[in-house]
């Protein structure tokens, strides 16, 4: 195999793992392969990084990556992350989960920490239902949209997760599909070099689960959906961008803000409070 | 309608044509088609060959086609395919 090319997101993966645990369709591994390629781009040292993932299929990533990375209990991502970004504010840290771990299970961990404004990258992969675990309904899932405890169709509202993270504080807000490839990677690399709380949401097909119990057909036919009934919409108000049962989809980056982080407001805090006998606060040295 | 294909055509061929191709790994290949369907010039195409696993694998069906643009590799969720630029009077075999 001599003088073979390389992929070009081999180094990122741990290879002896493949061929991964993803059905035939997901989009995850799409998604992981634009976050490769956005690593490449933001010019990241992967000594420097760190992947944290919670359980669901999306939580399979941090097993794939061959970085630092730490696969955590059940929605507790980004409470183990926190601690990463305090103890090595120099370190990139990258949550990368589901939708099910991220707003159901650890909602209340990812509001406090986007409203505290720690420096991490969010990437919530929604595919509109818990995978993993059979299909059951997830905050995320579109009303009369039918799931395994809702086998007449969700009757619940549902959240609108960039207008959740916007209300609660971060800097950088955005949605993609896996259909955006481009973009998605662009937006990765934008959230990697933002400090603060920085939010991606990437739309992606469940064929297994979702689309065969609502007659949705295969990944390819997902992605179709979301090629046709996506719409760019840079800058938007996230109130307006609401997800419907196989509605139309606002795509873009959102919102993008300055707020100083957790950090920098508790340095300037206790300067005030106790003047030169403070010393700043870099990380655990 | 006719003249602006017309035009575009000639515009094509007057340019140099870039030429790339796609290396598969095909242990890795779970046959979900998204490189077939999502290859903006038509290149690939669902082969009849099987991987062991038993999944169909993609093949270069129009490899005059290919310019190397690697948009496969981007969707690719098993990181089983890419795609790269050839140098002038390079073939895959002799890069």
């Amino acid at each position: 195999m001599s003088g073979t090319p390389q992929n070009p997101v081999e180094k990122l993966l741990r290879t002896e793992r493949m061929p991964h645990i993803w059905c035939p369709g997901c989009g995850i591994g799409t998604s992981v392969n634009c976050f490769a390629r956005a690593l490449e781009q933001a010019n990241i040292d992967y000594k420097n990084l760190h992947v944290v993932s919670g359980i669901g299929c999306s939580g399979r990533v941090a097993g794939y990556v061959n970085v630092d990375s730490f696969h955590t209990t059940h929605g507790r991502a980004i409470p183990f992350a926190t601690g990463l970004a305090m103890a090595r504010p120099e370190a990139k840290v990258v949550v990368y989960s589901g939708d099910g771990d991220l707003f159901a299970i650890g909602g209340n961990h990812l509001i406090h920490a986007a409203r505290r404004n720690i420096d991490m990258t969010v990437i919530c992969v929604n595919n509109f239902t818990y995978g993993m675990t059979g299909g059951q309904v997830t905050p995320t899932t579109p009303y009369s949209a039918k799931a395994s405890t809702m086998p007449y169709g969700n009757f619940e509202d549902t959240f609108n997760l960039p207008n959740l993270v916007d209300a609660c504080g971060a800097v950088f807000v955005a949605r993609w599909t896996i259909y955006h490839v481009r973009q998605l990677t662009r937006s990765m690399t934008k959230a990697l070099n933002t400090p603060g709380f920085s939010f991606i949401e990437v739309l992606s097909p469940c064929p297994t689960l979702y689309q065969r119990r609502n007659k949705l057909g295969d990944g390819v036919m997902m992605v179709q959906y979301f090629k046709e009934r996506s719409t760019i919409e840079n800058g938007a108000n996230t109130a307006d961008v609401a997800l419907g049962f196989q509605g139309d989809i606002v795509v873009g980056e959102f919102v993008e803000r300055e707020r100083p982080t957790f950090i920098q407001n508790y340095n300037t805090r206790m300067e005030q409070v106790l003047g030169d006998a403070f010393v700043p606060y870099e990380g655990v040295k | 309608m006719e003249s602006e294909l017309d035009a575009k055509e000639t515009s094509s061929s007057s340019k140099k044509k870039v030429k790339g191709t796609v290396y598969i790994t095909e242990d890795r290949c779970k046959g979900c088609s998204f490189c077939v369907v999502f290859c903006p010039t038509g290149a690939l195409a669902m082969g009849g060959r099987l991987n062991h696993k038993g999944y169909h694998l993609p093949e270069l069906a129009n490899p005059e086609k290919c310019n190397g643009c690697d948009m496969c590799g981007l969707f690719c969720p098993d990181f089983a395919i890419f795609g790269v630029r050839l140098k002038k009077k390079e073939t895959k075999e002799n890069a």
